[in-house]
C-alpha cells in the first residue's frame, strides 16, 4: 500500500513541477495545489498506513493507527488551503491590475533597471 | 512566571486580534500597537535576564511532557533574538504612523505587521520542528498582506513571484518533516537531537539535512535559491521592506543556525555544503551592491551579504565563529532596518530612487545625513560599531579553522560594503542638489528621524557595549556547541 501511495505522490509531484513551468498564472496556482497534496500525502504515508484501531485508549487493543500524521496534515491542509485562497484572489486582482495572466509578461523590468 | 516564553507569541496576537475589530480607528491602531509592542519588549527584557539567572525556561503547551506535545524553549539564543525583533518592529511601526498615509494606515497595516511578530518570535522560540513550520507560516501570511496592500501593478506583479516560491518552499518544508518523522519518529527538536545519530542509515539524514537547507535557504536568500528577493524586496513600501529585511530572511538564518548545530552536524558533507553556500552568497551579494545605482537595490543586496557572512559563522561550527555569527545576526537586524529606513527617506524627498538623481541632502537635513553616515559605517564593521565584533569573531573561528580563504573573502566584502554605502553617502548627501526636493516625506522628516536615530543609536550602544553583551552571547552560544544542554533542558526525565 505504502508502494502505490508513494507512486501517486511521485506522479503528483511530477505533474506540479509541469504545471508550476507554465506559462499560465491559472495552472502554476493548480500546481502549488497539487505539489501540496503530494507533501499532505508524503505526510500520511510516512506516519505509516497500517490499518489498526483508532488511537483512543481502550483495553484489549494493541494496534494503534499513528495520530500525530493526521494532525499534521491537518494543520498542513488547512494552511495551504488559506494561501491557495488568497494566491487565487491575488492572481485575479493582479490580472485586473496587468491584463494579462501570462508570467512571460510579468518580468518587470521597467522599475528596476 | 513559568509561562515567561509564551508572552513575546500572545501579546501581539491579542493586540492585533483587538485591532481587527477597528480598521478605521487610525489613532488607536497607532497607540495599541505601540503600547503592545512595548510591553511585549518589556516581558523580552525580563525573559532575557530571567534566562540568564535561571537557565533555559521551558514551557509544554497543553501540559503534555516533553517529547509528545509541542514545547516552547526560550534559551538565551531566543530571548535575544526575540528581543531585537520585536524592538525593531516597535521602531518600524513608530516609523511607520508617520510614513503611511491614512488611507493606508485604515487598511490593517499594523495588523499584518504584529502577526508577523507573532510569527517571528514564535519561530525564533518553538521547540518542535512542525510547529516551527507553522509559525513560518503566520509570518509569510503576514508578509502577503503587507507586501500587496497598496494594489499597485507592480506590487502585484512582484508578489505573485514572493508568493509562488513561499508556497514551493512550504510544500518543501512539510515533505522534508514528513521524512524527519518517518525517520525519526519525532518531532520535538531536542528528541530528534538525541535519535538523530541512532538512526542507522545516516545517509537519509544527509538528506533531510540539505532538504532543510534548501528550504530555510529560500527563505535567507542564499544563491542560488536568491533571484526571488531583489525584486520582491524594492517594490515593498520602506516600513514594510525594513521589516523584511531586518527580520524576514535572519529566521531562515536563524532556523538553519538551529537545525544544523542540533540536529545536522554530523557530516562533513553538510558543512563543506553550506560553506560553499555562504561563499557565493557572500560572492553575489558584493556584485549586487557595486552593481546598482538604486539605493533600495544596493541595500537589498548587502542584506545577502551579511546572510553569508553569517552562514559562514554558522558553518565553521566553533565556539568562536558561533557567537561572531550571534553578534552580527543581532547587529545586521538592527542596521538592516535602520539603513532600510534612512534610504526610504531619501526616497521619499527626492521622489527617486536612483543616486543620480540625488545630492546635496546633508545641507538640508544635517542629522539625517550623519545618521547615515554612521549607520553606513556600522554597517561595514568599522570598529567600535556594531559590525565589527561579529566579523572579527568570525574572521577570527575561519583562520582558528586553518581556512584562510573565507576570512580574506569576508574581510573583501566589509570592502564592498563600504564602498556600496559609501557610494550612497558621496552620491547622495554631498555635493549639489540636482533638483527642488518637494517629495511627499519633506514635511514629515523631523518626526521620521526620531525613531530612525533611536534605532541606530541602539546599534551604536551594541557596538560599543560589545563587552557587556559578551556574557549574554556566550550563554547563548552553550546549548549550540553542546546540545546536551538543550536536550536535557527540554526532556525532563
Amino acid at each position: 500500500m505504502e508502494i502505490f501511495v508513494s507512486i501517486i505522490i511521485g506522479v503528483l509531484t511530477m505533474s506540479a513541477v509541469y504545471m508550476i513551468l507554465s506559462k499560465s498564472l491559472l495552472r502554476i496556482i493548480i500546481g502549488t495545489g497539487l505539489l501540496s497534496h503530494a507533501a499532505h500525502l508524503l505526510v500520511l504515508t510516512m506516519g505509516g498506513l497500517k490499518t489498526g484501531a483508532a488511537p483512543v485508549l481502550v483495553d484489549g487493543v494493541t494496534e494503534y493507527t499513528d495520530p500525530l500524521p493526521q494532525a499534521l496534515v491537518l494543520t498542513a491542509i488547512v494552511i495551504s488551503f488559506g494561501v491557495t485562497a488568497f494566491f487565487l484572489v491575488l492572481a485575479y486582482r493582479a490580472y485586473q491590475e496587468l491584463n494579462t495572466d501570462n508570467i512571460e509578461e510579468m518580468k518587470g523590468t521597467e522599475s528596476n533597471d | 512566571m513559568i509561562n515567561l516564553p509564551i508572552f513575546p507569541i500572545v501579546i501581539p496576537a491579542l493586540a492585533a486580534i483587538i485591532l481587527l475589530f477597528a480598521p478605521k480607528q487610525i489613532r488607536l491602531q497607532r497607540g495599541v500597537a505601540l503600547g503592545a509592542l512595548l510591553v511585549t519588549f518589556a516581558m523580552t527584557v525580563v525573559l532575557i535576564f530571567t534566562v540568564s539567572q535561571d537557565g533555559i525556561l521551558t514551557v509544554n503547551l497543553g501540559n503534555w511532557p516533553a517529547p509528545f506535545g509541542i514545547t516552547l524553549v526560550s534559551d538565551m539564543l531566543s530571548a535575544l533574538l526575540v528581543a531585537t525583533a520585536t524592538l525593531i518592529v516597535f521602531f518600524i511601526v513608530w516609523f511607520a504612523t508617520h510614513y503611511f498615509s491614512d488611507a493606508y494606515e485604515s487598511n490593517y497595516v499594523y495588523v499584518a505587521m504584529l502577526f508577523l511578530l507573532v510569527g517571528v518570535n514564535g519561530a525564533f522560540t518553538t521547540g518542535d520542528i512542525f510547529n516551527l513550520f507553522v509559525f513560518f507560516e503566520v509570518f509569510l501570511i503576514s508578509s502577503y498582506v503587507l507586501i500587496v496592500l497598496g494594489g499597485k501593478g507592480v506590487q502585484l506583479r512582484e508578489s505573485i513571484k514572493y508568493l509562488l516560491v513561499n508556497v514551493i518552499a512550504s510544500a518543501l518544508f512539510v515533505m522534508a518533516v514528513a521524512l524527519l518523522y518517518g525517520t525519526v519518529g519525532t518531532l520535538s527538536l531536542a528528541d530528534l537531537a538525541q535519535k538523530i545519530p541512532l538512526v542507522e542509515n545516516q545517509s537519509v539524514i544527509v538528506v533531510i539535512g540539505v532538504l532543510f537547507v534548501i528550504v530555510f535557504g529560500l527563505k535567507g536568500a542564499l544563491v542560488p535559491l536568491h533571484y526571488w528577493l531583489p525584486g520582491s524586496y524594492v517594490v515593498a513600501p520602506t516600513p514594510i521592506l525594513a521589516m523584511f529585511g531586518a527580520l524576514l530572511t535572519k529566521v531562515g538564518v536563524y532556523s538553519i543556525l538551529r537545525t544544523y548545530t542540533l540536529l545536522f552536524d554530523g557530516g562533513a558533507f553538510t558543512q563543506t555544503f553550506l560553506i560553499v553556500l555562504a561563499v557565493l552568497t557572500i560572492v553575489i551579494g558584493m556584485i549586487g551592491a557595486i552593481a546598482y545605482n538604486d539605493v533600495k537595490l544596493i541595500i537589498i543586496y548587502n542584506i545577502m551579504i551579511a546572510v553569508g557572512v553569517i552562514l559562514y559563522g554558522i558553518a565553521l561550527d566553533t565556539q568562536t565563529s558561533l557567537e561572531g555569527a550571534l553578534y552580527y545576526l543581532i547587529h545586521d537586524m538592527l542596521i538592516k532596518a535602520a539603513l532600510f529606513m534612512l534610504v526610504g527617506m531619501m526616497i521619499g524627498i527626492t521622489k527617486s530612487g536612483q543616486l543620480r538623481d540625488m545630492g546635496g541632502l546633508i545641507t538640508r537635513f544635517p542629522l539625517f545625513g550623519w545618521t547615515f553616515f554612521i549607520a553606513a559605517l556600522s554597517l561595514a564593521g568599522i570598529p567600535p560599531l556594531s559590525g565589527f565584533f561579529g566579523k572579527l569573531l568570525i574572521v577570527q573561528g575561519g583562520i582558528a579553522e586553518g581556512s584562510l580563504f573565507g576570512p580574506l573573502l569576508i574581510l573583501l566584502s566589509s570592502l564592498f560594503v563600504l564602498f556600496s554605502v559609501i557610494k550612497i553617502f558621496l552620491y547622495g548627501f554631498w555635493g549639489e542638489e540636482k533638483r527642488a526636493y518637494d517629495g511627499p516625506l519633506v514635511p514629515h522628516m523631523k518626526k521620521l528621524i526620531v525613531p530612525t536615530f533611536l534605532l541606530v543609536a541602539v546599534a551604536v550602544a551594541y557596538g560599543f557595549g560589545a563587552e557587556a553583551m559578551h556574557p549574554f552571547i556566550t550563554q547563548a552560544i552553550e546549548p549550540l556547541v553542546q546540545p546536551e544542554i538543550y536536550i536535557d533542558a527540554v526532556i525532563k526525565e
